[in-house]
């Protein structure tokens, strides 16, 4: 299992298109993905496979969010999705 | 006569008789299923799923005809919510762990999303719900056969008023005879209101308990640019809202007949109107006013919201798109003007004690001290200037050393890519931005180093008068009409007029109805405008006296207060 926390980086939020992004990428690996918020002081988790999921997070530019990946193709998976946040989610 | 007060959702005006819809009601019961009949059940539920996405191409086809591709991605996500796992998965494991039927398993789901949903405190997240819903509700017809009511059997003309309108069926009022629609729930940003705004329909949203209010038949005015509804309206609010409607209209078609009219006034003077621009997705639209030039591109829409600053061909990429849309004309390129609370995400260092921020490490004065990223910016606006008209502007300017210090970095950049075999636009001007008091009065001595003078009347408002706009205990203060203002604005065009330099004005106070004349009249060069009042600037440029104005003006300048200011300047209109 492997963890990592970042930081929303579209300037919308974790809206429709980014969060579809997101589900496309996590959804091209096996590996279980687990996304959490801190949202009144309680964490909420959600699938990371699941548009709908992420976008009940409501997560707002800057915002950190922590993934959570399990599974044989963790690492590659964990990857793929640090480089989406990175690439802020081909915004431009 | 009732008037309810709701939220503006799509501007415009209607007049006519309500069409009020029941809510749907989908009474979905709860039945036992066999355990042999599982697979059976799962099976009909994918069946249904397959059928509705029949029903988004079909919508799909109809959206890029109507609306065209940017409106279409609205069925991508209406097709990621039906393969999204908290449908998909969740109602076969429901059908399968609880042996209940697919339609209850179903709104056990979408209940259970949409309980999560309206929980979020920020409207634009949970707005999204409406999507769900939409994607739920057809999925539950198919799933009990039965034909979802569409609007557009609406035959004669009407005001629709319902609970809530989902954006499936804000597509097909285009296809009926839907004047305007009012609901009792939904928000600005929900994608009902967005498609309301861009298929012309005037509507008014959030009216809480409006559709147990009206009945069908009911007279209705819809006013979408006040966000208020009112029912049973008396005689004279008709007279005077279709009266409103005419005018609204006949202004619009006035307006849109200016395109291309030279800017002259009443008594033929040529007025040079420029456009403000704030990105490139604005390109189209700008061009279409066939404006004079851009008269300011704000370039800071490159530099927010990121953690670096973005590298050079990426700001080359956009100026050389500006430059090619508006080729052969002006286009005056300012280098971006970044606030010291902003620096933190470009990966700068940032100060402490940074308490006011307005008068502290923002423009020049931050790319002088990370003069990297100066030279990056002038490196991709030479790059992209070719041989068209391309000028560049400082932000902030307070000092001539400040203008010294940037044509320094400016000839490294020159230099640069000079030796790197780019050709340079050694033409390319440098001017300033004028919105600090102390370049206002020093303007000569300026000049000696810069091109041009542009002024940035929000910010040199601010500083002249000591106001905060932002601050609510003060932001009445702030006045363009205060004679100070107004004495300012004449020096600076006498000063750089002496020296034969140009000024433009690229502030708000340009854009303004009630100022624009007054800038022609002080003598001012060029007015470079907001792109959603250029029209209308023009208009009143073609419709006022220049020789009458500059008298007026040179009162105004003359009295003590504002009021005194504006009553000038209202005799003027008389």
């Amino acid at each position: 299992m492997k963890k990592k926390t970042l930081a929303i980086t579209p300037k919308l939020g974790l809206h429709a298109r980014p969060a579809s992004l997101f589900v496309q990428t996590s959804s091209r690996f096996q590996a279980d993905v687990k996304v959490s918020k801190l949202m009144d002081g309680e964490e909420v988790v959600v699938n990371g496979k699941s548009v709908m999921g992420l976008m009940m997070l409501a997560a707002a530019f800057g915002e950190k969010v922590q993934i959570t990946v399990d599974g044989p193709d963790e690492e590659a998976a964990l990857a793929k999705i640090e480089e989406l946040f990175r690439k802020k989610f081909d915004e431009d | 006569m009732i008037v309810i007060k709701g939220v503006a959702a799509s501007p415009g005006i209607a007049i006519g008789k309500a069409y009020t819809v029941e809510p749907e009601e989908i009474v979905v019961s709860r039945v036992e299923i066999p355990p042999e009949s599982v697979r059976q059940e799962v099976k009909r539920f994918k069946g249904a799923i397959d059928a509705t996405f029949r029903d988004l191409d079909q919508t799909e086809a109809k959206v890029l005809k109507m609306l065209g591709k940017e409106h279409a991605k609205l069925i991508d996500t209406h097709r990621l919510i039906l393969s999204d796992p908290l449908i998909t998965k969740d109602v076969s494991r429901r059908i399968a762990e609880e042996r209940v039927n697919a339609e209850f398993a179903l709104s056990e789901a979408l209940e259970r999303i949409n309980r999560a949903f309206e929980k979020i405190q920020d409207e634009f997240f949970r707005e999204r719900r409406h999507d769900l819903f939409d994607v739920g509700k057809r999925l539950l017809s198919h799933l009990m056969k039965q034909e979802k009511k569409t609007l557009s059997g609406i035959r004669a003309p009407a005001i629709l008023v319902a609970r809530n309108l989902l954006p499936s069926d804000t597509l097909n009022l285009r296809e009926s005879d839907v004047l305007g629609f009012v609901t009792d729930l939904g928000g600005k940003t929900s994608h009902t209101a967005i498609l309301a705004q861009s298929m012309k329909i005037p509507a008014v949203v959030g009216l809480s308990d409006a559709s147990h209010r009206i009945k069908t038949g009911d007279e209705l005015i819809l006013d979408g640019d006040q966000g208020l509804i009112i029912i049973h309206p008396s005689p004279e609010a008709v007279t005077k809202y279709q009266k409103a409607r005419i005018d609204a209209l006949k202004e619009e078609e006035a307006l849109d007949a200016l395109r291309g009219a030279p800017a002259l006034t009443a008594d033929g003077h040529k007025v040079k109107m420029m456009v403000n621009l704030d990105g490139i997705d604005e390109l189209k639209t700008v061009a279409a006013l066939k404006p004079d030039g851009i008269g300011l591109f704000r370039t800071e829409y490159l530099f927010l919201n990121r953690t670096s600053a973005p590298a050079e061909d990426e700001q080359t990429k956009a100026y050389l798109a500006a430059a090619r849309a508006f080729d052969g004309l002006p286009l005056v390129i300012r280098t971006a003007d970044i606030g010291g609370d902003r620096t933190a995400h470009l990966g700068l260092e940032t100060s402490k004690n940074e308490q006011n921020p307005f008068l502290g490490l923002r423009g020049i004065r931050l790319f002088l001290r990370h003069s990297e990223l100066l030279k990056t910016q002038f490196r991709a606006i030479l790059r992209a200037a070719g041989s068209g008209k391309v000028k560049i502007m400082l932000p902030m300017v307070t000092t001539l050393r400040e203008i010294q210090s940037a044509r320094r970095v400016f000839q490294q950049a020159v230099q640069e890519l000079s030796a790197e075999g780019t050709p340079v636009n050694k033409k390319v001007e440098l001017g300033i931005m004028v919105e600090i008091p102390a370049a206002a009065l020093t303007l000569d001595a300026l000049l000696e180093e810069a091109d041009f003078v542009s002024v940035g009347t929000n910010d040199l408002i601010q500083y002249l008068l000591a106001v905060d706009r932002v601050n609510e205990d003060v932001a009445h203060l702030y006045d363009p009409f205060h004679p100070a203002v107004l004495r300012v604005l004449r020096e600076i065009v006498e000063t750089a007029h002496k020296r034969g330099k140009t000024v433009t004005v690229c502030g708000e106070m340009a854009s303004d109805p009630k100022a624009a004349g007054l800038l022609v009249g002080l003598g001012v060069d060029a007015l470079s405008v907001s792109s959603r009042m250029f029209l209308r600037i023009k208009q009143i440029i073609r419709r006022m006296s220049l020789e009458r104005t500059r008298e007026a003006v040179q009162q105004a300048a003359a009295q003590a207060d504002s009021d005194a200011v504006r009553r000038v300047l209202a005799a003027l209109d008389s």
